[in-house]
């Protein structure tokens, strides 16, 4: 077995290995050490699988602090989101809340997902995959030209996701003192404590979002308070994670992967991110708007159940009545004990068809659901 | 985990053991589990199919990936085990316990080519 076919990630071994300010927390405890997207980052502790089921049953946590966040600040911080990102910014109304979306080229190519939290008037929080960081970052500063506003890249903070049915109850065992503000949190919402606020944490943002299809928090704090953040957590029975059980969690909750299910290459509307791309307003000139506006998308994003023995991996041959397609991520399941696969296919192609993926030699069955295939702890796919 | 000193190792990290009756069986190693991780899923060889030293003749799947395995002699293809398709985490739990397949050898000499546990370790530690 000397040759992986296929590796985890797409971005594995790049370049030279950045690490985060958990590193040595990590290897302290026995996280095997993986390059990803250019930081070296735990796949696991242990068992992935475990780790899995944890997130899906009680709490576990991740180290997420190799994404980045970037704080926009400016008169201008809104007309410019506007015009920078597909999704609009302007339904941001309640101070807090965040927002999902693609940032794209003028052709309509992916550049990166990002979310964005609305913290106060004319101030934002943008968080950003960790391999595209420099990229994006780039192309944020080209395009705020003319614009009255300033981004800042945050790698003084650190990103911990809490995540599972008793992420929050267990956080604020650890935190009594954050309960207050975080209490009252709805999902895709955020609370932050700016500098100098607060005895203990000046600097934290809490945000009820998170990767995984599970509630729970997703927490920056300034690096040299991370380490006893995690310790914290881990002491009220919060278990680590590794980037391995995120992937699959993600998997399952019908997420998509920058730079596996989605790149330059691809527009948001072939990669089953129309709900993020905000049409409404005529006059909005976002970057690649007329480019989707100028050609209908020819291939649609669907989830894929496999009906025989077997795992779907990223890129093998979907054969369907419409054509070809492929699929973009694959795993096995662990939630639903079988393997799913997000595809891009071509149009016509229709929930409850049965396609064929090509597996090595074989053509195995799998049915076309739209996803999530599982969140909340439950595999959604019985339904279907 | 110590390696066994009664099997043979190919560099590709399949174990060898010569049975008995002449037959040799193969799984693979632990720092081989070890490397893949939790294992969801086995494709093995039907037997009569006859294979050579070195062919791809198995498929091992984890959570993450997906691995060839090799057959570490020539031979014919005796038996697979359908138990560890049932299980197939059973090799995380016992790498050197659960074997993929068995093949007729048909030049046991071929095992001589083969690591020795001491020799196995220095390929693995590398």
């Amino acid at each position: 077995m000397d040759r992986l076919v296929r590796a985890p990630f797409p971005l594995l071994g790049q370049t030279m290995a950045q690490r985060t300010p958990l590193y040595d927390t990590h290897v302290a405890a026995n996280g095997k050490m993986v390059d990803f997207a250019g930081w070296d980052m735990p796949i696991h502790y242990g068992s992935q699988l475990e780790e899995h089921h944890i997130v899906r049953k009680d709490a576990g946590m991740f180290d997420v602090s190799h994404m980045l966040g970037i704080d926009l600040v400016g008169a201008d911080a809104l007309p410019f989101l506007r015009h920078l990102l597909a999704n609009d910014c302007a339904k941001l109304t309640v101070e807090g809340k965040a927002l999902y979306s693609c940032m794209l080229q003028e052709d309509g190519g992916v550049i990166d997902d990002l979310i964005v939290y609305f913290l106060a008037s004319e101030r934002y929080r943008i968080v950003v995959n960790a391999g595209t960081a420099d990229k994006d970052l780039a192309w944020m500063r080209q395009q705020i030209t003319g614009f009255n506003a300033e981004l800042t890249p945050r790698r003084d903070l650190a990103m911990i996701a809490v995540q599972g049915p008793n992420a929050r109850e267990r956080f604020w065992m650890a935190f009594p003192v954050a309960r207050a503000k975080t209490v009252l949190l709805s999902p895709f919402q955020a609370t932050e404590w700016v500098a100098g606020e607060g005895a203990d944490l000046s600097e934290w943002l809490i945000a009820r979002t998170g990767y995984t299809g599970e509630d729970g928090f997703e927490i920056a704090v300034p690096v040299d308070e991370a380490a006893g953040v995690w310790a914290a957590l881990q002491a009220v029975g919060v278990v680590p994670c590794g980037l391995g059980a995120r992937d699959t969690l993600r998997l399952e909750a019908g997420m998509n992967l920058y730079g596996q299910d989605m790149d330059e290459r691809v527009n948001p509307l072939e990669s089953g991110l129309t709900w993020t791309v905000d049409f409404k307003d005529a006059g909005r000139d976002f970057i690649g708007r007329k480019a989707l506006e100028a050609t209908p998308p020819k291939r649609t994003f669907v989830g894929l159940v496999l009906q025989d023995r077997g795992v779907l991996r990223a890129h093998q041959a979907v054969i369907t009545a419409h054509g070809e397609g492929e699929t973009t991520s694959g795993s096995f399941a662990p939630t639903l004990g079988l393997s799913v696969a997000l595809a891009r296919v071509p149009v016509g192609v229709q929930f409850g068809d049965t396609v064929q993926v090509k597996i090595r030699d074989k053509a195995l069955n799998a049915k076309v659901v739209k996803p999530p295939f599982a969140r909340n702890g439950k595999s959604l796919i019985q339904e279907k | 985990m110590t390696t066994p000193a009664n099997l043979k190792y190919a560099k590709s990290h399949e174990w060898a053991k010569l049975e008995a009756d002449g037959t040799v069986t193969v799984g693979i190693t632990d720092h081989a589990q070890e490397a893949l991780g939790d294992v969801v899923f086995l494709e093995l060889p039907e037997a009569g199919r006859v294979v050579k030293a070195g062919q791809e003749v198995a498929v091992v799947e984890s959570v993450k990936a997906a691995s060839d395995i090799y057959a570490p002699i020539s031979g014919e293809i005796i038996e697979s085990n359908g138990i560890a398709v049932d299980a197939p985490e059973s090799i995380n739990a016992d790498a050197y316990g659960t074997w993929l397949f068995k093949i007729k050898p048909s030049n046991i000499a071929e095992l001589d080519g083969l690591l020795d546990a001491a020799g196995y370790d220095a390929v693995a530690n590398d």
